[in-house]
């Protein structure tokens, strides 16, 4: 399908000379408009495969498809597990004359240090939601979660997901993440077997619908999912905790022997184009990571309570641990199911 | 597919050297379906459960007993105590066995009568309550879990009724406790128990109970001592049916039970998703399950057996 939209744009296009690009995307996550208008503008023909998890993107390279395509799309975690794979590109800032939009606090981040392999392309975040008709105290601290108030015990759905759920309760101690230090660690098993006894469910494609239908009155949740249960009428707020929260990031990176490295270095510095990264926002809905890309948002998403944390607080990337240490977390986490 | 046999043509039917020449080919579908359906994927699990975890997914093709290790023994969360039994994963299938023999005993206890009284209707009206028993089967399993989920809900329509009634003034809170997993598999896997006992006691001659009663049985005792021996086969391929899906069950405790604790189920699902997973250990459990599941079989086999003589 994709292929076709491409071939009909490249029949609709007259300088189709100047080459081709191969995108490897996640499925409904680009619109279509903004591909015609990179191809409108340079000429440039552009192909989109898809896949449907960062797992699969990167079995799908390493088993050979690695050479065929110019830029994939992994998360943050996924980025560094790349470049430590070894399947990255590299390029440097000047050959992106938009690079210099990068929104400052995404230049640096621990995946991806100094942004040599990869931009921004949306970012999101991940913390809890509370129902206000059940409980209208302080939600400003994921005590919330790991330490509930007497109104919500027992009415909180956590996600099921390891990462998420380990991330936040480090942060809630105040300890590293991916840290090896005994008695940190013993202290986050301990606390979070504690937390558990007031938790009602693990579930994370439940997590909005159970603060919808009141099942839970509080939960673990992703911003996105919080936002669509408040646009399903339900009276939740989204926290930012003063502990931090967790951050995901997809970034497009350069891929490894590119068939098509400077297009793809093109490709990635229209993406860094306010103008285009809104584009990609509006119809993703979640948020750029472009210096100027706000004014061109549709005011939903710009105004939109879960899509801007307070300037002071800020969250953390999940890290992508050693296996050694990641034995360590796998076994806390298989303590607390068991 | 593989080995389309040729039709025999009609006047070489009936003679026994056609059969002969025609027999493998006649059984080559058969042995390729178990082939490749059956034995090919249990023998790709039994391998995985020997390999080496690949960190993040994945496995590397050196042979170790990794997994099983990790499934009875362990040294402390840091691994430099002293081995001692990992008691953690012989919980979960303590819990999961506790659960699915719990689940059998009710469908058996609901479904015996159900199929008794099935089976003593009139013949012409039979087929219509085997259909009503079907019905709710036509709709895929995790609609049907997700719909329990919805009415048992604190503020769902059960709780909502039995306050209307004056039952209860308190929703009952059923939602995320082994209760409503228990609800889960009773239902998910009742008509597994009804229908083998029905075929079974279809075939019951109702004679014996009168003649059981002539000879000064009372009920009980005719249950007993003349019906269920009879009926026996019936219940134990229920039993069977019932227990072993309700062992590796995943979508009830998952939705119903708010997928607080493992169930081995869902151990081994947790095993295969995502980056974090273990594919040699997933495997490694699943061995071990299918091996507890052999031996139930085994020891009902060989009772039967001895019945039987």
């Amino acid at each position: 399908m994709k292929r076709l939209l491409a071939l009909t744009t490249l029949l609709a296009t007259p300088a189709f000379a100047e080459g081709e690009l191969k995108v490897y995307h996640w499925f409904e996550y680009i619109p279509q408009e903004l591909v015609d208008k990179f191809t409108a503008e340079t000429g440039i023909t552009v192909t989109i495969d898809t896949y449907d998890s960062n797992e699969a993107m990167l079995a799908s390279l390493k088993a050979g498809k690695l050479g065929q395509y110019d830029v994939a799309v992994p998360g943050d975690y996924m980025v560094e597990i790349m470049r430590g794979e070894g399947i990255l590109g590299e390029y440097a800032p000047e050959e992106m004359p938009n690079f210099a939009n990068i929104e400052p606090q995404w230049l640096d981040v621990p995946f991806d240090p100094g942004r040599k392999h990869s931009i921004p392309y949306q970012w999101g975040s991940t913390a809890f939601s509370v129902n206000r008709d059940v409980y209208q105290g302080d939600i400003n601290s994921l005590g919330i979660i790991f330490n509930p108030p007497e109104e919500l015990k027992g009415k909180i759905n956590v996600l099921d997901s390891q990462g998420e759920v380990l991330a936040l309760g480090s942060l809630y101690l105040g300890i590293p993440q991916c840290t090896t230090d005994r008695e940190q660690l013993k202290a986050l098993n301990d606390m979070l077997l504690a937390a558990k006894e007031n938790w009602a469910s693990f579930g994370s494609d439940i997590a909005k619908d159970v603060l919808v239908s009141g099942d839970a009155a509080a939960g673990m949740i992703y911003n996105g999912f919080s936002a669509k249960a408040r646009a399903e009428g339900a009276n939740v707020e989204y926290a930012f905790p003063k502990e931090g929260y967790v951050l995901w990031m997809d970034n497009m990176v350069l891929l490894k022997d590119a068939p098509n490295r400077d297009n793809a270095i093109k490709f990635m510095n229209f993406l860094l184009d306010p103008q285009n990264a809104a584009a990609v926002t509006n119809y993703a809905a979640y948020s750029p990571g472009v210096k100027g890309a706000t004014e061109f948002l549709d005011a939903a998403i710009k105004d939109s309570p879960e899509n801007n944390p307070p300037a002071d607080q800020k969250g953390e990337f999940i890290i992508a641990c050693d296996a050694e240490t990641q034995a360590l977390y796998d076994a806390i986490w298989t303590n607390l199911k068991k | 597919m593989a080995g389309a046999a040729p039709t025999p043509s009609p006047e070489a039917g009936g003679s026994d050297a056609t059969y002969a020449r025609l027999r493998r080919p006649l059984l080559a579908p058969t042995w390729t379906v178990i082939g490749v359906f059956l034995l090919l994927p249990v023998l790709l699990m039994v391998v995985y459960s020997f390999l080496t975890k690949e960190f993040r997914g994945g496995v590397e093709w050196d042979f170790t007993l990794a997994a099983y290790d990790q499934f009875f023994v362990t040294r402390g969360l840091f691994g430099d105590e002293p081995a001692q039994i990992e008691w953690t994963y012989i919980t979960i299938f303590w819990r999961s066995i506790w659960q699915a023999g719990l689940a059998t005993f009710l469908c058996l206890l609901i479904g015996f009568p159900t199929a008794w009284f099935i089976a003593t209707r009139p013949e012409a009206s039979r087929p219509i309550w085997l259909f009503l028993i079907t019905i709710p089967y036509w709709v895929n399993l995790l609609i049907r879990t997700v719909s329990l989920r919805f009415i048992l809900r604190d503020q769902g329509p059960m709780n909502d009724a039995l306050i209307g009634l004056g039952v209860i003034s308190q929703p009952l809170e059923i939602l995320n406790t082994n209760l409503a997993v228990q609800l889960g598999l009773f239902y998910s896997y009742l008509p597994f128990m009804v229908l083998p006992i029905y075929a079974a006691v279809e075939r019951y001659n109702f004679a014996l109970s009168e003649a059981a009663a002539d000879l000064g049985a009372n009920r009980w005792r005719a249950l007993f001592e003349v019906v269920l021996p009879v009926v026996r086969p019936g219940i134990v391929a229920g039993c069977i049916l019932v227990f072993v899906p309700a062992l590796g069950a995943f979508l009830a405790p998952d939705l119903l039970g708010g997928a607080k604790t493992f169930m081995i189920g869902s151990l081994i699902d947790e095993q295969f998703r995502g980056s974090q997973g273990n594919w040699p250990f997933g495997a490694a459990v699943s061995v071990i399950l299918m091996t507890l599941v052999l031996i139930v079989l085994m020891i009902q086999a060989r009772a039967a057996a001895r019945a039987g003589q």
